[in-house]
């Protein structure tokens, strides 16, 4: 072997990088035949008024898989994403409608609408900051933690307006919070903001995997924690990180949601967790850590997306899309556990051919 | 290279009726390591066939095979001259071979009954006839002379009498081979020679018995016929009776151990490391380090020895801030690191290289090179983003120091054999730029030719100024290694031995200090035997 001359090559694609492209496959080739099959079936389908429709419904669950991907490379699970949509939602209602009320005062304070968004952004950070604690400080499990989050966070946001909806979340202009329905409505070069917004935060998400310490911790984490904490990563802070991530991601949603309504319903987002978690998988992710991509979650998100709004286009019934969509997930793990123990079988071989005739020392 | 060993070569291919079972070229790989390389294994019908190896040399692996609980890589098994494919537990049970595994196999939730007849109820018509399984578990605890009531669940026996369950299910089978896997290791002297009588027994009958322990004069003495392997390879078969201890271990050794270790000398500099009475106290009372305190110098290889339990490895999570809650004085250069977690004090130039690779080393799931990484990602930092540039000169950098075998360093980290695994994890240390290694038996389960690398790093490093502590369970090692040992028992240092003055007697009598002192009342385990010799 000439092990030493070809130790690291330094660009093109490496075995292991190939061959992960074609794990990854399965659903890249899942999205290629729908998008055909669909196409052929439904003459409108590849249209591209219908494609943008596509893209934008698909944003609401990319944006929202991209934040869980984190917390599943972690090894955990982030099941309270749908809530914090709904009361992300709700808060951003709340202080466009009725505003800030401080103290006894009487005071009203009506933010202006960038500060609405900050404010609905930073409190889906808040509540994802609230799981990583209680996940990292007083180590429930996340599952627990964050099912826990799901009812209070869906009850904190019915509270906010006793269940009932925000309507009209037009602001008024001499408040100056007008424009929020801009999120949901407008378009830049012709796109909505919405697909521009998801598109950005692949690809912050997929430099942050890729290029910093702090995705190198994530994968290290998940794949093994105990290491990486003697390696000197801090599992927690990263831990905490990532709740927070995909609080925000949520938060997004919520607001996006909102402002295309231009109304805050406290239900929204009800069951967005459940196809979030279904994206990641799709993409390859492990849901045991360690493993995955946010190239894989973008394809897994898509192969959702296509698959509902090209049911939808052949006049499917809502039951079959449901059983649809449930049998192509498991489908596509099938085969991907299928092609992982091929891989497994074949490397193990490899190995026992080189070190029962081991290369000549030097 | 190594001495040609020898190697009796089995007879030529064919049925001998005397040979039972026959492992024919069996190869098993696992993920980083070859357990098994083309082994052939002849087992001679009723007689006791031992089969003997250090740790790790594929023993359990094959046994494993034979019965059926795992499937070679490549090779053949043939029972009475013909093939068989075992492909699990059930396939060898049905051709009459049992096991009695190494590491106890019952389910303690369940009575010793339901164990023993586990997977083989008698169930005429679909519902278990459990008069008759009692009344057969009893004669079978009868005829090892125990007297354990075959309704006490499993995990209410202490071990040795778990260890008869286990035997007592073998025999339920109606096995012509039977594999015990270290039967003895939880046994007493007294229920030793009750189980020595049954196999002798069993023989009688026409049953063979593979067997496997590490107690040698045990297996010269129940032993027919002997077989030895060494790092996954057969290197020698005998007739029981032409040969004597001596000639076993140096089968099962082979080289010359002194030949492993390289050390140059060199100059010792100034104190680096202040440790003072560092301390961490036990859960449930009293201490697992208790006032440690020493100095380590520049150039110095400071070696740990200590038996299980002693506190090597805590001392050393100790000095790499994994345990917060140890209290005491560490200073690095002057600089104190008492409050600092383990990214600081690798900041500060401490790193450790954990005792077990697998769980505490390496991240599976993660390519050789960003294992390389993990510890020193700032390295690479411009701004907020890694330099792939940077990276892969540090890690081609290492792969080269090393002499770490890969075909590519993207390749999955559990790819690697054990040896290469553990350079992988020191690569990852040294990319720290430390200027103090903890090595924690950092030759643990690698081949020898990976040992005799991993002490000429060692000694490297030492020449190139960098302090070490290491800690080892093999006296050789550490004796070799070393330019001072410290003995570490019960948590306290019993003995300090400069390289000149240590010798084996003296580490294992420090060692054993702690616990003579401690030593009110023998441990149950002695007792117990005691008692069984006496009846």
């Amino acid at each position: 072997m000439t092990a030493r001359a070809q130790a690291i090559r330094p660009r093109g694609l490496t075995r292991t990088e190939v061959a992960q492209v074609l794990l990854r496959g399965t659903a890249l080739i899942a999205l290629a035949v729908m998008v055909v099959v669909f196409g052929a079936l439904s003459p409108t389908f590849l249209q591209l008024t219908n494609l943008e429709i596509l893209a934008k419904q698909t944003a609401i669950n990319a944006i929202l898989a991209i934040g869980m991907t984190f917390v599943i490379l972690t090894g955990g699970i982030d099941l309270s994403v749908g809530s914090i949509v709904g009361l992300t939602a709700m808060i951003a209602g709340l202080l466009i409608n009725e505003g800030l009320q401080i103290g006894a005062l009487g005071v009203i304070v009506y933010p202006h609408t960038w500060m609405v968004m900050v404010i609905a952004l930073v409190a889906g950070a808040l509540v994802g900051a609230i799981n990583g604690l209680i996940i990292t400080r007083f180590s429930v499990a996340p599952f627990i933690a964050t099912l826990g989050m799901l009812y209070v966070a869906r009850g904190a946001a019915g509270l906010l307006n006793n269940g009932n909806t925000f309507p009209n979340l037009v602001g008024r202009p001499e408040l100056g919070n007008t424009g929020f329905a801009e999120l949901g409505a407008g378009e830049l070069l012709g796109v909505s903001w919405a697909i521009w917004i998801m598109g950005a935060l692949a690809l912050v998400a997929w430099f942050v995997t890729s290029l910093t310490p702090f995705g190198r911790a994530v994968y290290a984490v998940g794949g093994n924690q105990r290491s990486a904490e003697l390696s000197g990563i801090r599992v927690d802070r990263t831990k905490l990180v990532v709740y927070m991530i995909s609080g925000l991601c949520a938060a997004t949603v919520g607001l996006i949601i909102a402002s295309q309504l231009v109304a805050a319903h406290p239900a929204t987002g009800e069951f967005f967790e459940l196809n979030a978690i279904a994206a990641v998988v799709l993409g390859g992710t492990s849901l045991s850590g360690g493993r995955g991509t946010i190239v894989g979650t973008m394809i897994g998100a898509f192969v959702i997306g296509v698959l509902t709004v090209g049911l939808n286009q052949l006049g499917v019934s809502s039951f079959w899309q449901l059983i649809v969509k449930g049998s192509v997930i498991v489908l596509a793990l099938v085969l991907d556990q299928l092609q992982v123990r091929v891989q497994r079988r074949i490397a193990l071989q490899q190995q026992a051919h080189a070190d029962v005739a081991p290369a000549p020392a030097g | 290279m190594n001495p040609e060993p020898q190697v009796t070569t089995p007879t030529a291919p064919g049925p001998d009726p005397d040979v039972v079972m026959r492992a024919e070229g069996v190869t098993k790989v696992f993920p980083g390591t070859t357990a098994l390389d083309d082994v052939t294994l002849d087992v001679h019908r009723a007689m006791v066939n031992v089969l003997i190896g250090e740790n790790g040399a594929g023993k359990s692996t094959l046994m494993k095979i034979l019965a059926g609980v795992e499937q070679p890589t490549s090779g053949r098994v043939l029972l009475d001259g013909e093939e068989v494919r075992l492909a699990s537990r059930l396939d060898a049970a049905r051709l009459g071979i049992g096991i009695i595994y190494q590491e106890l196999n019952l389910c303690p939730n369940l009575s010793v009954v339901d164990n023993i007849f586990l997977a083989r109820e008698v169930a005429p018509r679909g519902v278990i006839d459990r008069r008759r399984q009692r009344a057969h578990a009893r004669s079978l605890i009868e005829r090892l002379e125990q007297r354990i009531d075959p309704d006490t669940q499993v995990g209410m026996l202490r071990v040795g009498q778990q260890q008869i369950v286990e035997i007592a299910r073998a025999l339920a089978e109606d096995v012509r081979v039977l594999i015990m896997d270290e039967p003895t290791s939880a046994l007493s002297a007294a229920e030793t020679e009750v189980l020595f009588r049954i196999i002798r027994d069993l023989k009688a009958h026409g049953v063979t018995i593979i067997y496997i322990s590490h107690k040698l004069d045990e297996l010269l003495g129940i032993g027919d016929r002997i077989t030895v392997l060494r790092d996954g390879r057969m290197v020698a078969h005998a007739d029981a009776g032409d040969v004597d201890v001596s000639w076993i271990i140096g089968q099962m050794v082979g080289r010359d151990p002194s030949a492993l270790f390289t050390r140059t000398d060199h100059p010792i500099g100034e104190i680096r490391l202040r440790v003072r009475d560092v301390t961490l106290p036990r859960v449930g009372g009293g201490f697992l380090l208790d006032h440690v305190s020493f100095d380590l110098h520049a150039g110095e290889i400071l070696g740990i020895y200590g038996l299980m339990g002693a506190g090597r490895t805590e001392l050393l999570e100790c000095l790499a801030g994994v345990r917060p809650e140890s209290t005491g004085e560490v200073r690095l250069d002057g600089l104190r690191l008492d409050e600092a977690d383990v990214a600081d004090r690798i900041e500060a130039g401490i790193v450790l290289v954990p005792e077990d690779r697998q769980s505490d080393g390496l991240v599976p799931t993660l390519s050789v090179a960003h294992n390389m990484l993990l510890a020193s990602l700032k390295r690479y930092l411009r701004r907020f983003w890694l330099v792939p540039e940077w990276e892969r000169q540090a890690v081609e950098r290492y792969i080269g120091d090393l002499s770490i075998r890969v075909s590519s360093a993207d390749q999955p980290i559990s790819s690697l054999s054990g040896g290469n695994q553990q350079k992988v994890v020191v690569a990852k240390g040294l990319m720290t730029a430390p200027r103090i290694l903890l090595l924690d038996e950092p030759t643990r389960g690698i081949d020898v030719g990976a040992k005799s690398e991993i002490f000429q790093i060692m000694s490297r490093l030492a020449e190139g100024g960098y302090g070490i502590v290491f800690v080892s369970s093999e006296l050789k090692e550490v004796m070799a290694m070393s330019d001072r040992v410290l003995v570490l028992s019960k948590g306290a240092i019993a003995a300090q031995f400069e390289r000149d003055q240590v010798t084996e007697e003296h580490l294992v009598a420090a060692s054993a200090a702690g616990y003579l002192r401690a030593a009110a009342a023998p441990a149950p385990g002695s007792a117990l035997a005691a008692v069984g010799v006496a009846r």
